[in-house]
């Protein structure tokens, strides 16, 4: 039983992080209608820039995080200028390609800069835990799972008590008509990437010292974070949170019980059964649409 | 088809129909012959071992890339797993002659029976869904064998791979089996170039220019992109079968996401578009590392190049490096228009079931919610739960009031695949030339004959109209349903559909139009039922109709 709690503390830590991926997933998903492969590298980048400044400069922790987040924000305008935006007019296809293009050279030039042997980024706090009765509470989970909870609260009243939000929210649902109302559409592009950016570029920052910072932690966040889309649902913020911390917590029991080698293999059967045997659970719509 | 056009495009020659095969073959002598040719050298000229492995190389992935060219070019679907299959292939070849001791003919077609199932399966379970769904579960497939290979060392030796792996007793030194290599490749790169000319081509090609209308033409969409995947599974198992051969030597490393992304890179870079173009991309992509072969020495950088290159192919070269050969070819040499003859469309509507074509009780539809439709029947089926594919080859044929039609095709193939209907019983035995006969009457039907070979693109809006209503007639549907026809179609425009419509119905072929043209339906229609509002307020006789009152007051105004 304790050692339930424990796995249930880690894994809800973890797919946190998972969530807030996810999030910035149904972000770009919502404003473009493409889903953006390279959104795992923004998590990655952010952590790599941490390590620039917290590490190899030794500023102060806080100030190497802002800049960092402020990088990613930079980061997200480049990234819609490069390769989203340029495309706008194209099918999926085509786009989708590209950001899996700017997917691998984010990933390999990273590679090619900092070598393959992973970073270590020391956490926020200096106190590594507390203990709880039997479960023992890892100060950078508990920074990550209240980060997480602060952050679905902003982006409920950012999307539905502000107006940009409502602009954006018009933006993704119908561009030609958001920009007949004096909405600019491309603008709202790039606020979504920058926030999109700026949220990947916070998860990294904080599951890098849970992790090791590493080229590949990009690649496996992205696609956890996409399986949690699906677990909960592409439409719907609420969905992605849900899915991810599900998806967390799987993965977590299934690593102590089932198998740690494999256990990134349990994101994918995961997403795969949920693809087969409940598609129609992801969308609300589709049920209506097959009658 | 007595006039054949020969045109400078390859995709308009007429593709092999099966029992005039002797004469298509012939008019691909050359191709055979440069064929024979390329084997002959592989097999005879001195090459170093360096030179050796890299033409090993290029022809094995060129096998696989052909796999992309079918399933993202012909189809647009997308395949990130290609490296996946390619390893399966290679697995099962490389532990199929070593621990097992199988005969590697045998392995090889295993191998790839085993891609093509995995493919299959994992296309059922995703093709359902839109692109994302697709590239995502493709690269977890991928991630899952990855692992496997690693993991599960009391089958595929984890990480240090396989090695020894055997050849065929034919083929036994490497030079040998490259020339092997390259007659496959030759026979399957004639095979893909040969595929959109076929019924099963010219279904893929339409689920991706358009999936709505290719649903609504008979074509099964899910399974023409099941068929499509495994295809393309099935290309990369073969090649990763040969890989293994070549190289005697496989570990999980070549197998990995990063080797998909160079398949996928390969395709794009040459054109998806064409075989030629996989050919090109994959010997480019391979002889260019190995030019640049200091890159290496870094690690990262030469993919972090890779990954720019996709990028840039997308944004600036869409069509490859073979898309943009073909480009400038066309523009350069001017097409002959070929004079063509076709006999007059016939239309035998099928009267089989009930007394009514269309039959509808309890319709009502609500918008936002659950539709709920009781019953329509058909020609006396039932054909209210099919998917519309289901629904065509029950007897309907249909236009949309937005204009879909398959925009990468000429007016013909449009034409074509209408007339490739399901139950269709005026296309003789099916064969091309019945095929092309039929459509060419279609066009010629709604007047557009002379122009058939244009791309759709080049039509004018009405005209586009009439290429999908010549789309649902060479068909010979049972019930033609049009989805205001008029609209957007200038006065002249609309007196010609009125006349068109005129002489189908003469032939028989109940038409149902939904058109607020009251000009267009006074004239055109025998009964007419008038909805305001989700409600019926007439029907019956158009001229009864028309005089009502509340008709009167609803739609045509009054004092």
């Amino acid at each position: 039983m304790d050692q339930i709690l424990q796995l249930l503390f880690t894994g809800i830590g973890i797919g946190a992080v998972y969530a807030l991926v996810a999030l910035g997933f149904v972000l770009i998903f919502r404003a473009t209608n493409v889903v953006n492969f390279a959104q795992g590298e923004f998590s990655m980048v952010a952590a790599f820039l941490m390590v620039v400044f917290a590490v190899d400069l030794q500023w102060p922790y806080w100030l190497s995080f802002i800049v960092s987040l402020a990088g990613m924000a930079l980061f997200g305008v480049i990234f819609n200028l490069g390769v989203y935006y340029p495309l706008r007019h194209r099918t999926f296809l085509p786009v989708i390609i590209a950001t899996i293009g700017a997917s691998i050279f984010l990933a390999n030039s990273v590679l090619a800069i900092y070598g393959p042997a992973p970073q270590v980024l020391e956490g926020w706090f200096e106190t590594p835990g507390i203990q709880l009765g039997p479960v023992y509470l890892d100060s950078q989970y508990l920074l990550i799972i209240a980060v997480t909870i602060a952050l679905v609260i902003l982006n409920y009243w950012f999307f539905e008590h502000t107006m940009l939000g409502k602009k954006l929210q018009a933006t993704s649902q119908d561009k030609e008509m958001a920009s007949l109302l004096g909405i600019s559409v491309s603008g709202m592009i790039m606020i979504t990437f920058i926030y999109s950016a700026v949220l990947g570029g916070l998860a990294g920052i904080l599951v890098a010292p849970v992790l090791f910072v590493s080229i590949q932690m990009g690649a496996t966040i992205a696609l956890k974070a996409f399986a949690a889309t699906i677990i909960g649902g592409f439409g719907d913020v609420t969905g992605a949170i849900i899915g991810g911390i599900a998806l967390g917590i799987i993965e977590t029991f299934g690593a102590a019980y089932v198998s740690v080698p494999y256990k990134d293999a349990f994101a994918f059967l995961v997403l795969i059964l949920f693809l087969v045997f409940r598609p129609q659970g992801i969308f609300g719509e589709r049920v209506a649409e097959k009658a | 088809m007595t006039a054949k056009t020969q045109d400078a495009k390859a995709q308009d020659l007429p593709a092999a129909a099966p029992v005039h095969s002797t004469p298509l073959l012939l008019r691909h002598l050359p191709y055979f012959i440069v064929a024979a040719i390329a084997v002959f050298a592989a097999a005879t000229m001195s090459f170093d071992g360096y030179v050796l492995n890299i033409l090993m190389q290029a022809t094995t992935f060129a096998v696989a890339v052909f796999g992309l060219t079918v399933v993202l070019g012909l189809c647009g679907q997308i395949n990130l797993a290609q490296a996946a299959f390619f390893g399966l292939g290679a697995y099962v070849v490389g532990l199929g002659t070593t621990d097992y001791q199988i005969n590697f003919w045998i392995c090889l077609i295993g191998g790839s029976l085993v891609a093509l199932l995995a493919g299959a399966l994992l296309g059922m379970s995703t093709l359902k869904l839109g692109g994302h769904y697709l590239a995502m579960v493709t690269i977890s497939f991928q991630q899952i064998l990855t692992l496997v290979m690693i993991n599960a060392i009391w089958l595929t030796h984890g990480p240090d791979g396989i090695s020894k792996i055997g050849r065929p007793a034919l083929f036994q030194s490497q030079q040998s089996f490259l020339a092997l290599c390259v007659a496959v490749l030759a026979l399957v790169g004639y095979l893909v170039w040969h595929l959109p000319d076929t019924r099963i081509g010219r279904a893929m090609r339409a689920v991706r220019d358009n999936e709505l209308a290719a649903g609504v033409a008979g074509i099964d969409i899910f399974r023409t992109k099941v068929l499509a995947f495994a295809l393309s599974a099935l290309l990369g198992g073969l090649g990763g079968g040969l890989f293994a051969g070549g190289f005697s030597y496989v570990s999980p490393d070549q197998f990995s996401f990063a080797e998909s992304i160079v398949f996928l890179t390969m395709a794009l870079l040459g054109g998806v578009g064409s075989p030629i173009g996989a050919v090109i991309g994959t010997g480019l992509l391979i002889l260019i590392p190995e030019w640049l072969r200091f890159l290496k020495s870094i690690p990262g950088l030469y993919l972090a190049i890779y990954g720019l290159f996709v990028i840039l192919i997308v944004r600036f070269m869409p069509d490859g490096i073979w898309g943009f050969v073909q480009d400038m070819l066309t523009r350069w040499c001017t097409k002959r228009p070929a004079a063509m003859t076709s006999p007059a469309l016939q239309l035998v509507p099928a009267k089989t079931g009930g007394d009514m074509v269309l039959e509808v009780t309890g319709l009502s539809k609500h918008f936002g919610g659950l539709k709920a439709v009781d019953k329509i029947m058909l020609d006396g089926t039932d054909v209210t739960d099919m998917p519309p594919h289901q629904r065509t080859a029950a007897g309907l044929g249909r236009t949309f009031q937005n204009i879909r039609l398959f925009r990468s095709m000429t007016a013909l193939e449009n034409v074509v695949i209408g007339a490739e209907r399901p139950g269709n019983t005026l296309t003789g035995n099916g064969g091309q030339d019945a095929l092309t006969e039929r459509a060419l009457s279609a066009l010629t039907f709604v007047g557009l004959g002379p122009r058939a070979n244009e791309l759709v693109s080049s039509f004018s809006y009405g005209h586009q109209r009439l290429i999908e209503i010549a789309r649902a007639l060479a068909g010979n549907p049972t019930l033609l349903l049009l989805d205001e026809p008029a609209a957007g179609l200038n006065s002249t425009e609309k007196l010609e559909l009125h006349d068109l419509l005129k002489r189908i119905a003469a032939q028989g072929l109940t038409i149902l139009i939904i058109d607020h043209d009251m000009t267009l339906v006074r004239e055109a229609a025998q009964h007419i039922t008038v909805l305001n509002f989700g409600k019926r307020i007439a029907d019956g006789e158009s001229l009864a109709v028309l005089q009502h009152p509340d008709v009167i007051s609803a739609y045509l105004g009054t004092e």
